[in-house]
């Protein structure tokens, strides 16, 4: 539709944009020169949510992001604004997470002159954004804003950012938001190979041990239906990724949890001993896989992925399938029969008996994995956001998830500080669902600072501190690995957690009897509202098993023992 | 293993950084990188010459095709290709010397585009060795100042990238 060109500024272009793309919120902070937009945004409509460190507005864009399956948006100012954002972009590039990243730039005019809050934020995110814009024409906005949303959001998502000098948004154009858009260098392939699927279909038809690996494709490509139907159809087992969790319900008895350096034994003995691997939007992360050279060493992999360039990055992939996972994983099923898998199920089940995630609950401390078991049943149609650290784990761990992104956690980058601002990001994205971040005493003091933008917003949310006086998984290597020798380690005493909530105005609640977790998490659940519960754990508690860096994965240290 | 790319890439700014950065990263060292417009202006192209391990290589095609304003990388090794660099080279001359400078330029093929009482400067077309070879032979008359462009190249036959 060639509509009449309205005249109007950059400004209001970029407000016009983002109605274009149905942004309904937008996650940011002022600077001097983001007036100009700042002052359009002030009657737009669209939600504008303040937060109070642009690392949050970033953080919070991906868990909005993760939630809905839609682009994020965040904006910050030029200079240390744009720079506050680095490592929320980083964290979504790792992630694969479909974000648009807006910065305000100092004058054209100024650019190279180190003006006043000038910071280079294309050169500085170019390893870190799947694209990079710097506008240099207003009359190039309205194209490059549709570029961006169409970059981050299709192939494998990523971010892109957008950097605006000051002129640009005051400068005027005759606007018209373009129908499609032309890039030659790009275009994503989206349906598998057809001659490749077969191929998969017959190495799979021998197969008597498949596993499947699936990680955070299957989230981003909205393939947790076809994954469950080829997985049944086959009769194969599935693990998850850290960031494939909820693909798969994890109460189906296909399910092994959580592969990897603390996954379940029966995940990593199920993937030493396959014969086939059909790997489903996965990147074979050395978290993952530990020694690349011991992984799944009797096995034929096909690997599914929409980025050729992931295809024998790391392991050698007999049978390559570039696409869009759900695409391909649907037309998979149509080439398969079902795998003779009974024995290789009944191998896993006593896996599953023998070698069971287990800790060891008291009456006396309370046991972080209690907690999240308590939540669980408390709500268990929750989405949990983390931090990182023990209690990450552990969320990945004790909580049955049972649908696609109802958990979201830092996975490539593991950015301490990332769960709280994603919660909002998440809860904005999802108001109908109670969102809890497991949060540790050291990741919640990265960003506390934003509970006044949940009590300024009254975004209920509740925040789940783990707080064990440590920065426990350092602790834990320092334990395993160095001794016991805590260097710079310990941050008992930070804070008063609850007085800190209450001093924001929200409610602070402490636990430290196994007896009130369960009652703690209804009063938060019923605030509905901002709320804090300090969780005061066993000290010392370690994350059980573990693959210690750089081993096989069936090389596997039990950790509930030693204590 | 050497290998010549050929590299089509949107010409805007930015992009020379996008791709050395890759590189870079890597840890992938550029033996000769040629950028320059193509008979479509808003075209560049890129020939970057590296040496490496197959299976990097693989990996820097694979993450080259992942930037959107690349739009095309082909690897000339793995066909019949030509490839030229020109040089200039700024040499030591005087009237004892000018004459044996003269011999190699011409059996070279070479030029000379400028003289001066100490000094002649020779261009010189070719492939990685000739341009090595006419090196090795001005050396001894003592090599002021050296410049080259860097390694073009194109397919052979009438087909084109
Ligand atoms: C920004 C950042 N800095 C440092 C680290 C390294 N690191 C990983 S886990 C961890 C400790 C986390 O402590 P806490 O949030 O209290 O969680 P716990 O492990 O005690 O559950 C640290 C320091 C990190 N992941 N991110
Ligand atoms: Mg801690």
């Amino acid at each position: 539709m060639a509509g009449k060109a309205e005249r109007m500024t950059g400004a209001r272009a970029f407000v016009e944009c983002l109605y274009r793309e149905n942004v309904e919120i937008i996650f940011g902070y002022p600077g001097g020169v983001l007036l100009p937009i700042y002052d359009e945004l002030y009657d737009a409509h669209l939600y504008h949510l303040l937060v109070r460190h642009e690392q949050a507005a970033v953080h919070a864009a991906e868990g909005y992001a993760r939630a809905t399956g839609k682009v994020g948006v965040c904006l910050a100012t030029s200079g240390p604004g744009a720079t506050n954002l680095v490592t929320g972009i980083a964290n979504a590039y790792m992630d694969s997470v479909p974000m648009v990243a807006f910065t305000g730039q100092v004058p054209s005019s100024m650019l190279g002159n180190d003006a006043f809050q000038e910071a280079d934020i294309t050169g500085i995110t170019m390893p870190i954004t799947k694209h990079n814009y710097l506008v240099q024409d207003v009359k190039d906005l309205p194209r490059i804003i549709k570029e961006a949303f169409h970059i981050a959001s299709t192939g494998r998502p990523g971010p892109v950012l957008v950097d605006i000098p000051k002129d640009i948004t005051t400068d005027e154009l005759d606007f018209v938001y373009p129908d499609t858009v032309e890039l030659r260098g790009y275009k994503p392939t989206f349906k598998g190979n057809v001659q490749q699927i077969k191929r998969a279909a017959s190495v799979l038809k021998g197969s008597k041990r498949p596993v499947i690996y699936a990680g955070g494709g299957v989230i981003g490509s909205e393939a947790s239906k076809e994954l469950l139907a080829f997985a049944e159809k086959i009769k194969a087992p599935v693990t998850t990724t850290l960031t494939g969790i909820g693909g798969f319900p994890n109460d189906n008895e296909l399910y092994l949890g959580m592969p990897g350096m603390h996954g379940t034994k029966y995940a990593n003995y199920a993937i030493q001993e396959s014969d086939v691997l059909i790997a489903v939007g996965v990147r074979f992360d050395d978290r993952v896989i530990g020694k690349a050279t011991s992984f799944a060493p009797n096995a034929k992999v096909i690997h599914i992925d929409i980025d050729p360039a992931e295809i024998s990055k790391i392991i050698k992939v007999d049978v390559p399938i570039v696409g869009d996972a759900k695409h391909i994983l649907a037309s998979l099923i149509d080439h398969v029969s079902e795998c003779n898998t009974k024995d290789w199920l009944d191998k896993i089940a006593t896996w599953k008996r023998d070698f069971p995630l287990f800790y060891v609950n008291r009456d006396d401390v309370i046991k972080p994995q209690y907690i999240l078991e308590q939540i669980n049943e408390v709500c268990p149609d929750a989405i949990i956001v983390t931090e990182v650290g023990q209690h990450q784990m552990w969320a990945a761990q004790y909580f049955k998830y049972k649908e696609p992104r109802t958990f979201i956690s830092s996975g490539g980058l593991g950015t301490m500080g990332y769960g709280f601002p994603a919660a909002i990001g998440a809860k904005l994205g999802r108001p109908d669902k109670i969102v809890v971040d497991v949060s540790g005493d050291g990741s919640f003091q990265m960003n506390s600072q934003e509970m006044a933008t949940i009590v300024q917003n009254n975004i209920p949310i509740i925040i789940a501190i783990f707080n064990n006086g440590y920065l426990g998984m350092v602790r834990q290597w320092q334990a395993l690995f160095f001794e016991h020798r805590y260097s710079h380690t310990t941050i008992e005493n930070s804070v008063d957690f609850v007085k800190l909530a209450e001093a924001y105005g929200a409610m602070g609640i402490r636990v430290t009897k196994p007896s009130e977790v369960k009652a703690a998490i209804e009063k938060a659940v019923e605030a509905n509202g901002p709320v804090l519960i300090d969780f005061i754990i066993e000290r010392e508690e370690n994350v059980s098993p573990m693959v210690p860096a750089g081993a096989a994965i069936n090389e596997i240290l039990d950790l509930e023992d030693i204590q | 293993m050497r290998h010549t790319l050929a590299v089509l890439v949107e010409n805007k700014y930015g992009v020379l950084a996008r791709v050395s950065g890759l590189f870079s990263r890597r840890g992938f060292n550029i033996d000769s990188l040629a950028v320059g417009i193509t008979e479509d202006p808003t075209i560049s192209r890129m020939t970057i010459i590296v040496s490496g391990d197959d299976h990097v290589l693989e990996q820097v095609m694979k993450q080259l095709n992942k930037l959107i304003d690349v739009i095309r990388v082909i690897d000339l090794s793995s066909e019949e290709f030509v490839e030229r660099e020109l040089a200039l080279i700024k040499v030591n001359a005087d009237a004892n010397n000018r004459a044996e400078i003269i011999q190699i330029v011409d059996i070279f093929r070479a030029r000379i585009i400028d003289v001066a009482s100490k000094s002649v400067t020779i261009e010189v077309t070719g492939d990685i060795e000739k341009i090595k070879a006419i090196q090795t032979l001005l050396k001894p008359f003592g090599i002021k100042e050296m410049a080259r462009t860097g390694i073009v190249a194109l397919k052979r036959g009438s087909k084109s990238l």
